[in-house]
């Protein structure tokens, strides 16, 4: 194919290094007038990051000379696979940091002694570095990854684009930095689950428009006429999450040289916005995305249609449409009005049945196929992972009750509720995926070892049930000790009794979730012999030997 | 048939896809946050709230900057239990001027909505320096490094002013001498009290950290958990009008 | 003082339940309209029929 070489930078080759060329002056002259040296770090790194990214851009121009990317060849779509490539490690590595964060915060908790009484080691500081990378780094990018694979794959187009895909997964990861080593510093908004500061938002949302226009231009350049499901819910996550994410976190700056800000909304109003938001962050960032990553793995791992695609359509509209009205259920109880929270609550209880939608057509895109579940243990995974999402919005809707809820609220009910969603399904379904992804990425037949896959398998369900059983046990007894009362009706226990009580459960906690992380170790070691040594997927060896037998 | 020909639009046009999801979206976060801004209960001033001193705002900065928040809740439910052991429950007005709202997920530690005047200075010092010494079965973190951090007083003014943007009444006296104030709360022997007093009144001054040679994040750290839910005198508040 | 507040939530319990409902309607209807199904069966197989 002839290739005609540009002359000059293309127009998005054009923008994207001027944008960063700005970014990185804005960065140095805030980097030299700031007395906050928080915000002095952050942009002397953003600076670095965008000056290097500039450089890197106008390097490939010198280097190739502008050649353009053919979209197809040999009539076969050319897919952009090397942001997926990026995504899929940097979820690797940062979900053992993420896992590793947890462990210690975990063993804090149980030992406080490991705090070292040192700013940047607190417990306060660790517990949103441990969320937010573990949420937004390996959730996140595990998101960015497999989006870009499904929606190229299913849309038989390559990205568009030749900077916007790095863009988007190299500038995702900079907030990650961004905002990991803020939390560290003690930048923070104190929103859960939206902690970094007005600077990293501004990024993300930036970044965000980016991988939204991708994503779309993908779309726009399909050679399918259908947009399969999968994508539906990505595009609900991408949208939904720019929504949640400008809303909850529109404030006001201190100084243009600082990190500080304060929210534009106040006490009860904030408290709402936040809860909308956090709740929606679990729905349309932990449900909505990962729902994709279902609909579209399990049916390829299983070689056969999902289940029902007419349930689909159901499952995302009425999960859509119920999710965003469950946020008030966490404030059940406090100075909301009590309509917001049961309307809240009322909702949660509707969820139910859309999420047992979904879960029914999870598993049931096996039916016929239950087999592979004994010889295939990356499909038990992602199969397992669905067990625990029809677990955990079971349990969901009943925690959201008004009565069950003054028992669970405050307590380790609501941290393992949150983990069995977290390490059961999120953690699973994306290590299937990743499981799938890499062989795919690099053109393996199959991951390096099946044993090892097994092995991670068991060895983190083991942890999971250790610490989410852990958690209801200290949770329930804690709910019920603060309200215990001896027979002259007096509270029984003071309250750091009911701390002391907490101690051999921490410990079991802390135990499961190192046996999570040692799950997570193991993937990695697979995955990266599987770059390195796995079998080609040509190759035509004795295919059936690598499909070994569980155990 | 033909009707659903044209929901296909939502198969094959990503963008309309996309409106449709907005709109779906939407709407429910309209309906739930936007009665908020009209609700009485929600936005009604009781008796005795005041906007934070600038020490307070700045001891509330610090609790936020070590995530005190994601141990300790800033919420009394209306439980006989809570009641009992916390006090009266919180009101809706107690954080409306807060920005952003502290009440927090989880109960590691108690909850802290009524801490004010409960323990002495010298107790919040030993015990955040080195929570065993005084409570020996807690699991909380020492924060020795409270005492040695010089309270950072430069731009006090600009966080004021945030916060008037936001919708706390700081008046432009208030803001003009934020810096003075904020080091008159610590000082009881300054000549600045007065002034002070006259622009927040029942705030308390004392040398909160035991050090009256600096003004520390301990002292504004202090400062802050001294306050906190004691604006309101519920001896004359009216409880059946905010009644849920 | 609740003028609005009252106008706003009963717009949302009546009107709310009928849009709920009727949207709910709409997507069943869609999902299972006898017509639809043959294109569905056709984009459920989407991602096994890739290159």
């Amino acid at each position: 194919m002839a290739q005609t070489k540009a002359k000059y930078l293309t127009l998005e080759e054009g923008f994207f290094a001027v944008f960063l060329i700005v970014i990185a002056f804005v960065c140095l002259i805030i980097a030299g007038k700031t007395y906050d040296q928080v915000m002095a770090f952050h942009t002397a790194i953003g600076s670095l990051f965008a000056a290097g990214g500039a450089f890197i851009i106008f390097k490939n121009y010198f280097n190739d000379g502008g050649l353009a990317i053919p979209q197809e060849i040999d009539g076969k779509p050319n897919y952009n696979l090397g942001p997926i490539k990026f995504g899929a490690w940097a979820a690797v590595f940062w979900g053992i940091a993420g896992f590793t964060v947890g462990l210690i915060i975990a063993l804090q908790l149980a030992y406080p002694v490991l705090n070292f009484d040192l700013p940047w080691t607190s417990f306060g500081r660790l517990r949103p570095l441990h969320t937010s990378a573990v949420i937004f780094a390996f959730g996140g990018n595990v998101l960015l990854a497999t989006s870009f694979y499904v929606v190229q794959r299913t849309s038989r187009a390559r990205m568009p684009g030749r900077i916007a895909p790095w863009f988007v997964i190299l500038g995702y990861n900079a907030f990650i930095v961004i905002a990991g080593t803020g939390y560290l510093l003690g930048a923070t908004q104190s929103k859960e689950y939206a902690e970094p500061e007005w600077y990293a938002d501004l990024w993300l949302t930036i970044v965000w428009v980016a991988y939204l226009l991708v994503f779309l231009g993908t779309l726009w350049k399909r050679k399918e006429p259908h947009i399969y499901v999968a994508n539906w819910f990505y595009l609900a996550f991408i949208v939904t999450i720019a929504m949640l994410h400008i809303t909850n976190n529109l404030t006001v700056p201190v100084s243009i040289y600082g990190t500080k800000s304060y929210i534009v909304w106040a006490g009860v109003q904030d408290a709402m916005v936040q809860w909308w938001y956090g709740h929606n962050a679990v729905g349309f960032f932990l449900t909505a995305g990962f729902l994709a990553i279902m609909y579209y793995f399990v049916p390829k791992r299983a070689e056969r249609p999902v289940y029902s695609y007419r349930l689909s359509i159901v499952h995302f509209w009425a999960l859509i449409f119920l999710y965003i009205w469950a946020g008030p259920h966490h404030l059940h109880y406090t100075a909301l009005p009590q309509w917001a929270s049961t309307l809240g609550a009322t909702f949660s209880i509707i969820l139910w049945m859309p999420s047992w939608g979904g879960m029914i057509n999870g598993l049931m895109t096996l039916s016929g196929a239950w087999d592979k579940l004994r010889t295939d243990p990356v499909l038990r995974m992602m199969v397992v992972s669905i067990a625990f999402y029809g677990m955990s919005t079971f349990e969901g809707p009943l925690m959201s009750l008004r009565s069950v809820n003054s028992l669970s609220h405050y307590t380790d009910w609501t941290i393992g509720h949150v983990h069995s969603g977290a390490l059961g399904w999120v953690g699973y379904i994306s290590f299937g995926a990743l499981y799938c992804l890499i062989p795919w990425l690099w053109n393996k037949k199959q991951v390096y070892s099946l044993k090892l896959v097994n092995w991670h398998f068991w060895i983190s369900t083991i942890g999971i049930v250790l610490y989410i059983c852990a958690m209801w046990v200290s949770g329930i007894m804690q709910g019920l000790m603060w309200r215990a009362y001896d027979q002259l009706g007096f509270l029984e226990y003071s309250f750091i009794e009911t701390v002391e009580a907490m101690h051999p459960f921490y410990v079991i906690r802390a135990l499961g979730g190192a046996l999570f992380v040692v799950g997570a170790l193991i993937m990695a070691y697979n995955l990266w012999m599987t770059v390195r040594h796995g079998e080609a997927e040509e190759a035509d060896t004795v295919g059936a030997g690598a499909m070994a037998p569980a155990e | 048939m033909s009707i659903w020909k044209k929901h296909e639009v939502f198969e094959k046009h990503s963008l309309v896809l996309v409106i449709g999801i907005l709109v779906v979206v939407a709407i429910g976060g309209l309906v739930e946050i936007a009665p908020l801004f009209y609700l009485k209960s929600t936005i009604e001033k009781v008796e005795g709230m005041r906007p934070y001193t600038p020490l307070e705002l700045a001891g509330r900065n610090v609790y936020i900057r070590e995530g005190c928040y994601l141990c300790h809740s800033q919420m009394v439910r209306p439980m006989r239990d809570e009641l009992e052991r916390y006090g009266h429950f919180s009101l809706a007005a107690e954080s409306m001027y807060d920005h952003p709202f502290q009440w927090g997920s989880k109960r590691t530690g108690p909850d802290l909505a009524r801490v004010g005047g409960k323990y002495s200075d010298e107790w919040h010092r030993d015990h955040l320096v080195n929570p065993r010494s005084v409570v020996p079965a807690s699991i909380m973190p020492g924060y020795p490094f409270l005492l040695e951090a010089k309270l950072e007083t430069r731009g006090i003014e600009d966080h004021l002013t945030a916060n008037a943007i936001v919708g706390v009444p700081y008046s432009e006296d208030m803001i003009a001498s934020a810096r003075a104030d904020m080091l008159a709360q610590a000082n009881p022997d300054g000549d600045d009290v007065d002034a002070f007093l006259e622009r927040y009144p029942n705030a308390i001054v004392r040398d909160f950290d035991g050090n009256p040679r600096d003004v520390t994040e301990m002292d504004a750290l202090v400062a802050y958990l001294q306050m906190l839910g004691t604006l309101v005198d519920f001896s004359i508040y009216d409880n059946k009008a905010n009644l849920r | 003082m609740n003028e609005a507040y009252n106008s706003v939530a009963s717009f949302a319990q009546t009107w709310g339940l009928v849009y709920f409902v009727v949207l709910f309607a709409v997507v069943l209807a869609y999902a299972l309209w006898p017509k639809n199904r043959s294109r569905f069966d056709e984009a459920a197989h989407i991602p096994l029929r890739e290159d």
